[in-house]
């Protein structure tokens, strides 16, 4: 494996649905993944995002559209033969079989010769440092070992693609950070494609090369996770990515510009020409205390460490907004603070929840002038 | 031992106590009372049966139906071991696709496979003797076609004990498929599933991961259809009474004859004794050396 790299292929679904009864799982779903990459489908439980990996390795049939696997139409391809391995949630080891029956089991399976057997094996066991494990029952060992096991499983097949679901969940929170690096050290390593399904967008965040976010069985966004943080396409893309998440407040039209409902201080100047309510979005890590700017009473505050969460009440409503703020901020419910933007709120129309380009953000377009 | 220690190893002995004294009255005693009354004659009009060492033995090796009784025993165990847990499993498999397939009627399914066991021996007398009658029964008019037609089935030499051992396959099949079915049904699916993409056909995955899921099933399926095989007597009861010409006459039921037909209680114990020391060697077997290839989960 070290000596002779696979490389990785292309995923594609395409318009692919998939119904149970009158329940869509999946709605004209399409994606692509680029050979070697990194993919993340993210999103909460029950999106479809298990669904989706099912599909793609053949272990279900999509009702509608198609799955092509290196540019080819696998849509009616037996598992088998895609040249995808899969580590499960549940890591799906055999019991009564020992750690090196358990990675070698396909390759039995295949008939793969003794010799190649072995050293594949070795090979495996020694990258993800299972060696002294190989006589062992899956019982005997602890979660993360297990996962280790799947892992080399999945490895030892030298496929094309890995499917992962959720691989991670199973483990305690300091043995998930390590393994997160470990599975991203090994999908650069191998050059595989690797599609790794979550519902933790930390995780997304901080090991994909592209990041699907898929919600109720539709694809929300789909960018890379710097462009997914700083431009969500949807309130839904906004509030799923961030901890804490986006604020999300009603927007009111003054003579002086846009401002959050019941406030004087204006979020920006001008105005997008675009009818209809208007929702900002403002991350917590932008907004910062200041002698004058948007006016709030701080409801409670939080305090993690290298930063503290601050939970404010904002404007008429009362809406919430939390600011992330750096060191220990000293304040106390009640306490009336103001803060200042780092950086321009993004704009959401309130009723499509999607998000609206304003001229800032294009400066080909110069028929609303703003300046933040 | 501490103070501690001690009484909880009274409290251990006490707790055991019931149930050992149930057994040693119902089990242990009787054991060893058949074995007492094996070396003694019949107990002829009120007067106490007198000992007679082994004569009851050396009878027995003389016994021309006895030995007759131990072929058949052999033949029926031969067939009925095997068969009935072969077709328990097929069973099992089959039931268990159909729950991870999600048909329709998969309850009714199982029902259908279970019902032999629900129903009474009677029932179960009647439905195959219907099945087995010359000329009218199912047996026979499925067969017309193809010339066959009317033949005695449980009337003659050749078929009766093959007709016994069909009896029993259904019954024992139907009755040990719901072991393996529950057994089944506790291996994830996910197992299938990663099989499957590693590329392991059907046969594969049935050979090297649910068979040996399934041995602790096997082995306890095993020795209950082992034992079940020497106690078989009320279907031979109803349906056959031992013939044509001793048959269908197995162990248990020709000791049932001699004891309670004959009433020579002395080498009914005999035969007992012989059956209960067949029985105790192949429990001993299968525990030496099928208990350690077992693998539990
Ligand atoms: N075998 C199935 N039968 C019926 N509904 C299913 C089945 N598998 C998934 N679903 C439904 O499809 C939706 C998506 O499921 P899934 O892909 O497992 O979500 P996720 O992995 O994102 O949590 C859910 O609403 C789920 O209830
Ligand atoms: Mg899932």
């Amino acid at each position: 494996m070290s000596e002779r790299p696979v490389h990785g292929a292309a995923v594609r679904l395409h318009h692919v649905t998939r119904r149970w009864g009158t329940s869509v799982a999946l709605d004209r779903v399409t994606i692509d993944v680029a050979a070697g990459s990194f993919t993340v489908l993210l999103g909460p439980s029950g999106c479809g995002k298990s669904t989706c990996l099912r599909l793609i390795a053949g272990l279900d049939e999509p009702n509608d559209g198609r799955v092509e696997i290196d540019g080819r139409d696998v849509t009616p391809v037996p598992p088998a033969a895609r040249g995808v391995a899969m580590v499960f949630q549940s890591y799906a080891l055999f019991p009564h079989l020992n750690v090196g029956e358990n990675i070698l089991f396909g390759l039995r399976a295949r008939n793969v010769g003794k010799a190649e057997r072995t050293r594949r094996l070795r090979d495996a066991a020694e990258m993800l440092g299972i060696g002294h494990l190989l006589d062992r029952r899956p019982a005997q060992l602890s979660g993360g070992q297990q996962q280790r096991v799947a892992l080399g499983r999945a490895v030892v097949a030298q496929t094309p693609v890995c499917l992962m679901d959720e691989p991670l969940s199973n483990l305690d929170a300091q043995l998930r950070a390590e393994m997160r690096r470990e599975v991203l050290a090994l999908q650069r390593r191998l050059g595989i494609t690797m599609i790794y399904v979550t519902h933790d967008q930390t995780e997304a965040m901080s090991m994909a090369d592209q990041v699907v976010l898929l919600r109720d069985g539709r694809v929300e966004q789909d960018a890379p996770p710097d462009r997914i943080y700083a431009h969500p396409e949807t309130t839904f893309a906004a509030s799923f990515i961030g901890t804490p998440p986006m604020n999300l407040l009603p927007l009111e039209r003054t003579a002086h510009g846009l401002t959050i409902a019941g406030t004087t201080t204006p979020l920006m100047t001008g105005r997008p020409d675009h009818r209809g309510p208007l929702l900002a979005g403002i991350r917590p890590e932008t907004l910062r205390l200041a002698a004058a700017g948007i006016e709030a009473r701080v409801t409670h505050s939080e305090f993690l460490g290298a930063d503290t969460i601050v939970a404010c009440a904002v404007g008429a409503g009362a809406a919430r907004l939390l600011a992330r703020l750096p060191g220990r901020a000293r304040l106390q419910p009640g306490d009336r603070v103001a803060f200042a933007l780092d950086a321009p709120p993004h704009i959401f129309d309130a009723t499509t929840s999607r998000r609206i380009v304003h001229a800032a953000e294009t400066p080909t377009r110069t028929a609303t002038p703003v300046s933040t | 031992m501490t103070r501690s220690e001690r009484r909880e190893a009274v409290a251990g002995w006490l707790l055991v106590l019931p149930a050992a004294a149930l057994l040693a009255a119902f089990t242990h005693y009787p054991t060893v009372a058949t074995l007492w009354r094996s070396l003694h004659g019949q107990a002829l009009h009120g007067k106490p049966p007198s000992f007679v060492a082994l004569a009851n033995y050396r009878a027995m090796v003389k016994d021309p139906v006895f030995w007759q009784a131990l072929r058949n025993n052999a033949v029926y165990s031969a067939a009925v071991i095997p068969l009935s847990m072969a077709l328990s499993i097929v069973m099992a498999l089959a039931v268990d696709a159909a729950t991870g397939a999600r048909i329709r009627g998969r309850t009714f399914l199982r029902v259908a496979y279970f019902t032999p066991t629900i129903l009474p021996m009677i029932a179960i007398a009647n439905i195959w003797l219907y099945f087995f009658t010359p000329g009218y029964g199912l047996i026979d008019r499925l067969l017309a076609p193809f010339g066959f037609g009317n033949w005695n089935w449980l009337g003659a030499a050749s078929t009766a004990l093959p007709a016994m051992i069909v009896v029993a396959v259904w019954r024992e099949a139907a009755f040990y498929m719901i072991f393996y079915l529950a057994a089944l049904q506790t291996i994830p699916p996910t197992l299938r599933e990663a099989a499957t993409l590693e590329g392991a056909s059907r046969f594969t995955f049935f050979r090297r991961v649910i068979w040996p899921l399934l041995t602790p099933t096997t082995l306890f399926v095993f020795v209950n259809v082992v034992i079940d095989s020497f106690r078989l007597i009320d279907q031979i009861v109803v349906m056959t009474h031992g013939g044509p010409d001793n048959g269908t006459t197995i162990l248990l039921y020709y000791i049932y004859e001699v004891g309670f037909q004959y009433w020579d209680s002395g080498y009914a114990a005999a035969l007992t004794a012989v059956l209960l020391a067949g029985l105790a060697v192949v429990a001993l077997a299968q525990f030496l050396l099928l208990g350690r290839r077992v693998h539990y989960g």
